[in-house]
């Protein structure tokens, strides 16, 4: 039968795996979901910027110093090409960024913890971006077309991140035994705020069950996890470090490790505003925003004086 | 003083210069007035970090001591830095951070376009080499000069503000020692009198086009060629050569 409403043609064209372009038509809850969630993802890469940028100045070798300012860079970019997408669905930046300034926008709870030492910055980049990496390869596939490109530029910079992360854990790990100790201690704070990255266990995932029907993702918060943890300790074991969580255990049925879940109480107070961060981030946020005002004005201000003198020669 | 010992001091000068520079660039990070800002002045950090690494590893081979680059970055003390003392200036306001980058962009050019010309083959490769990022350099911080200086009526007040308290600081770019003498002499280094005529014009016209004054007569300070530095560089290594400073026998 040939489709007839708008709705079936969109319906068909997720059914035969087809991408969603802006100019189609979509339902209305389809394009806040993804402005909600390609907006989170954009903050998500802005704030990310504080932590890492936190070790700039600091980082202990000139080699690691440009990785990180060029890391740090990319997670800008990033930011941009998800704000631009964003805006595909009809929603201004001005707007996007107003909502991060005002708390209203949510971003990654994970960058509400604070970058305390050398090694946080080994294990945000093996970890965080690791973690990133299961999300991110799923949204390269996601329904709607200018999402998924971004995803694929993206997740080809993160995964080289997750390289130069587990490098830095690396020189750690085998290094003096004072900074093995470090790199122990940083995998230990961010093991389980990094299991959270993949948010709520399944049964009380208010968003999923749509995302997964209009196909933006296409794994579970719980499947994801999973995956992340099968990764991720023989990495931990090869670095010579133990995962923190007694419960770890190989599970031979399910071809995948047992662990504890995290502290879902922790996380939704981090996300509800009380992480150790959270406050800071804003108000850094919103700082150089308002710092910047004047730049963006004077900015203006030529381009229009620029604009007259050539419409009147 | 042996050509050798010069060519370290001089490559020292010239990394130590980049290096601080970044240094201070790179607090921007994160913080820009607005994203694409952000993006392009980390850039702009990056060009010069790695300018700086190069420049190092080349003086720790002319030195031939057995020190790395990060040896010289992370290990020397301030009063054995030789880094020209604009680059250790706080960054203020995105005005006076433009500037300062602006004033260094400019010498730069003229500068590594000199440099290019150089005898010595690997500090004639890294001139090359930052010319053509320089180039893009001073493209955008005089292009924001220009907004800036015709933009408003705070953004003209901010840009001439910095630039009145900056000129001073420009002086030592062009000063020279028995290090220069040296190596002139051998076709290495840049004569910088040179250097500074086309830096005025240049500079002159861009203030120009910016509806911006050019200090006259100011009073220039000096002191970098002989390591003496204004108080915040110590703070700056203290920052910067924290950890290896910290954890002496660890490498990263």
């Amino acid at each position: 039968m040939e489709p007839t409403t708008f709705e079936d043609v969109f319906e068909g064209k997720l059914a035969k795996n087809e991408m969603i372009e802006p100019k189609d038509w979509m339902p209305e809850n389809y394009r806040k979901h993804l402005i909600r969630q390609i907006s989170q993802h954009a903050h998500s890469e802005i704030v990310g910027m504080l932590p890492e940028g936190n070790w700039i100045t600091r980082a202990p070798s000139l080699r690691s110093k440009i990785v990180l300012l060029a890391k740090v860079q990319d997670e800008g970019g990033h930011g941009l090409y998800l704000y631009t997408a964003a805006e595909t669905l009809g929603i201004s930046r001005d707007e996007l960024l107003n909502n991060l300034h005002t708390g209203k926008a949510k971003y990654s709870s994970i960058f509400n913890y604070p970058t305390l030492t050398w090694a946080d910055i080994g294990a945000v980049g093996w970890l965080v971006d690791g973690a990133a990496i299961m999300n991110q390869v799923m949204l390269q596939r996601s329904s709607y077309g200018p999402y998924s490109r971004a995803m694929v530029r993206i997740c080809k910079e993160e995964s080289f991140h997750q390289r130069q992360g587990f490098e830095v854990m690396t020189h750690l790990s085998f290094g003096t035994p004072e900074q093995k100790a470090m790199a122990q201690d940083a995998l230990n704070r961010w093991w389980y705020p990094t299991m959270m990255m993949f948010g709520p266990p399944d049964a009380e995932s208010p968003n999923s069950e749509n995302a997964i029907k209009w196909r933006i993702k296409r794994e579970t918060n719980d499947q994801l996890r999973q995956k992340f943890v099968n990764q991720t300790v023989p990495q931990v074991e090869y670095l010579g470090l133990t995962v923190p969580d007694e419960n770890l255990k190989w599970n031979e049925t399910k071809k995948g490790y047992d662990f504890s879940e995290p502290n879902w109480v922790e996380f939704k107070n981090v996300i509800s505003g009380n992480g150790p961060c959270n406050k800071e981030r804003l108000a850094s946020r919103n700082k150089s925003h308002k710092d910047g005002e004047w730049v963006r004005a004077a900015a203006q201000a030529y381009a229009t004086k620029q604009k007259e003198v050539y419409e009147a020669a | 003083m042996t050509t050798q010992e010069a060519l370290f001091q001089y490559a020292l000068r010239l990394g130590d210069t980049n290096l601080i520079l970044g240094q201070r660039l790179s607090e921007w990070t994160g913080h820009g007035p607005f994203l694409e800002e952000d993006l392009a002045l980390t850039n702009i950090a990056l060009d010069i970090t790695g300018t700086a690494k190069s420049l190092l590893e080349y003086a720790a081979q002319v030195e031939g001591k057995g020190r790395t680059e990060d040896d010289l970055a992370y290990l020397r003390n301030d009063r054995q830095y030789l880094n020209a003392q604009i680059t250790e200036q706080p960054n203020g306001d995105y005005a006076k951070t433009i500037v300062r980058q602006a004033m260094i962009d400019c010498f730069d050019l003229y500068f590594y376009t000199e440099l290019a010309k150089s005898k010595d083959e690997t500090l004639s490769g890294i001139a090359q080499k930052s010319i053509k990022e320089v180039t893009y350099h001073l493209r955008h911080t005089t292009s924001w000069l220009i907004r800036f200086g015709d933009g408003t009526e705070d953004s003209h007040n901010r840009a001439q503000t910095a630039v009145n308290e900056l000129w001073a600081y420009t002086g030592e770019m062009f000063e020279m020692n028995e290090v220069d003498a040296i190596l002139i002499k051998e076709g290495i280094a840049v004569d910088l009198p040179a250097v500074k005529l086309k830096w005025e014009k240049h500079m002159s016209d861009v203030l120009e086009k910016a509806t911006l004054v050019k200090p006259e007569n100011v009073f220039m300070h000096t002191g970098s060629r002989k390591g003496i530095h204004t108080e915040h560089l110590a703070f700056i290594l203290a920052e910067m050569q924290a950890l290896p400073r910290m954890y002496p026998d660890a490498k990263w």
